[in-house]
């Protein structure tokens, strides 16, 4: 048994979560949640830059031109160019950076219910009072105040939960979903999104998801104004000296325009890789509330087998959710590609921690 | 001198972090325990309608009934006496006669098809886990409260500081909970 737990351990990619304590996987969670909206905003800071030097021809590196005034009789240091003096790019971007950063923050959670056409768990319908009384079970095993419940109306099996702390969190489930689970699977499902909110995953999903939404949106209307705008040629011999800076501009603008073009997608691997860590522990800390992993593994199981997409759910919010939304056959896939391309591990992987969960605390009794 | 003054002001200090860190926990401990409080009023509250609701269908299980009535009444009264092995061996005896009943109307489809019922029996279910989730809570929380004291060095002065363990919520030895089912397949 030890060995089969250890081979284990050493498949699972974020295990050292596993050895953290409550408080300090919320600490590393509030370190991650700094981390990505510092990179978003240096993210913006690269854009404007680059807008400013390409496009608005700002280079107050530049060296200065020596040029005859005629008035004085003397040499007077002038600049290259006469674009502005003022790096209105940088400036408008940075600020506009800031701006999303502390939006995700503030309208995250209800950006993230409006896109997929939530609404709140009503008394009066059978099932959606089981699934209300669930989420206050669960928020009782937790120790934490109740989450308001809601409904996405979609007939595929899914779940997510959003906020920025456990106040003011959201649980949400898919119709299909209360559909065909029976109580103990719904309550296996919600003590994992319960996870999600006591370990502030929800906060660090959240802002990246707003923040996903805003890079895809610049990303694009950077790429059609390189399209209609002014290339990187004619912003270097508009400098004058383009004779000694010529191939490094050059250069400098690819790398520029690569990652304009492949923002979205690097964000979206980030926001993979950090969803694929929290989701075992999120499996494990779920079980742990309800003291029955078995009933979190035949609703894996079900989730599994009902593969459509759930279209409900875009892409940006793909890694909040307890399954990967777009039902695609790449989470059954192991290996490399899909460690990197799927938003959770592989069902596979889960259901089989699970089962060694299940299988150590079962009682000893034959 | 300056050593000794130092020393003394370090170990002061130490005793305040570690009072202060057994005070948050024993209010957790407190708070946990009002809420099975709160989930085991809740309960009582809801027993006499469910009765109402299902006697008319299942008057050949008399015998079932009144033993949730009585065992409802006996857990009340042990609930106002406030000793808390009463409490606990009472309701242990209610969450058993319940159970038997909740099993038993399984058997009646009138029962399972009437609107009301479905919905109280939901609202029992979920009472009844509310009162197993707060009591698994109280439990981890007595738990970190207890292991905090009786760790080395504080174990040295928590009694001092006028701290005791608490009690984990738990079947008393003899109680019905405690006997495996027996099942019986003839027919």
């Amino acid at each position: 048994m030890n060995s089969a737990v250890a081979r284990f351990r050493s498949r699972v990619p974020g295990f050292r979560f596993f050895l953290m304590n409550i408080y300090e996987q919320q600490a590393s969670n509030r370190r991650m949640t700094a981390m990505v909206m510092a990179a978003f905003v240096a993210f913006f800071l690269v854009i404007g830059l680059g807008f400013d030097f390409f496009y608005l021809s700002f280079n107050p590196g530049a060296e200065p031109q020596l040029k005859w005034n005629t008035a004085g009789g003397y040499y007077e240091a002038q600049k290259a160019s006469q674009a502005s003096n003022i790096p209105f790019g940088t400036i408008i971007s940075l600020l506009a950076g800031l701006g999303m950063a502390a939006n995700s923050m503030f309208n995250g959670p209800a950006m993230v219910l409006r896109s997929t056409m939530a609404r709140r768990a009503s008394q009066g319908s059978d099932k959606e009072k089981q699934f209300l009384n669930v989420v206050a079970e669960m928020a009782t095993a937790a120790g934490l105040p109740v989450p308001a419940a809601y409904i996405v109306p979609d007939p595929d099996l899914n779940a997510f939960a959003t906020g920025m702390n456990p106040e003011t969190s959201v649980i949400a489930v898919t119709e299909g979903l209360l559909a065909s689970l029976n109580r103990a699977e719904l309550q296996a499902v919600v003590a994992h999104e319960m996870s999600h909110i006591r370990n502030y995953d929800i906060r660090l999903m959240t802002v990246m998801a707003a923040l996903i939404g805003a890079i895809s949106l610049l990303s694009d209307f950077t790429r059609r104004s390189m399209r209609y705008g002014r290339g990187a040629g004619s912003a270097a011999s508009s400098r004058g000296s383009g004779k000694r800076g010529g191939a490094a501009v050059l250069i400098f603008f690819a790398i520029w325009a690569v990652l304009m073009i492949l923002a979205p997608l690097l964000s979206r691997l980030m926001a993979m890789a950090i969803s694929r860590q929290r989701e075992f522990l999120a499996d494990a800390t779920g079980a742990e509330l309800t003291r029955n992993p078995a009933a979190l593994i035949s609703a894996l199981e079900k989730i599994r087998q009902a593969i459509m997409p759930t279209n409900a759910v875009n892409n940006g919010v793909a890694h909040m959710c307890i399954a990967d939304p777009r039902g695609s056959l790449i989470e059954e896939t192991m290996g490399f590609t899909a460690d990197l391309l799927a938003t959770h591990p592989p069902m596979e992987k889960r259901i089989l921690a699970l089962k060694v969960m299940a299988y150590q605390t079962a009682p000893s009794r034959a | 001198m300056l050593v000794f003054v130092i020393v003394l002001l370090g170990l002061g200090a130490w005793m305040v972090i570690i009072f202060n860190g057994l005070v948050t926990l024993r209010n957790r401990v407190a708070n946990a325990f009002r809420q099975i409080d709160v989930q085991l009023k809740r309960r009582h509250d809801l027993i006499p309608n469910l009765i109402e609701s299902v006697k008319g269908e299942m008057k050949f299980e008399k015998e079932t009934l009144e033993r949730v009535i009585l065992a409802r009444g006996a857990a009340v009264s042990a609930g106002q006496g406030g000793n808390m092995n009463e409490v606990l061996a009472k309701e242990g005896m209610l969450t058993q006669a319940l159970g038997k009943l909740m099993a038993l109307s399984e058997n009646y489809p009138n029962l399972k098809a009437n609107e009301a019922v479905r919905t109280l029996m939901e609202e029992l279910t979920h009472t009844e886990n509310q009162i197993g989730f707060s009591r698994q809570l109280y439990n981890d929380e007595a738990t970190k409260f207890n292991t905090k004291q009786q760790v080395f060095p504080t174990n040295l002065f928590s009694a001092m500081l006028g701290f005791s363990a608490s009690d984990l919520w738990e079947l008393p030895a003899d109680s019905p909970d405690r006997e495996t089912p027996k099942v019986n397949l003839a027919i």
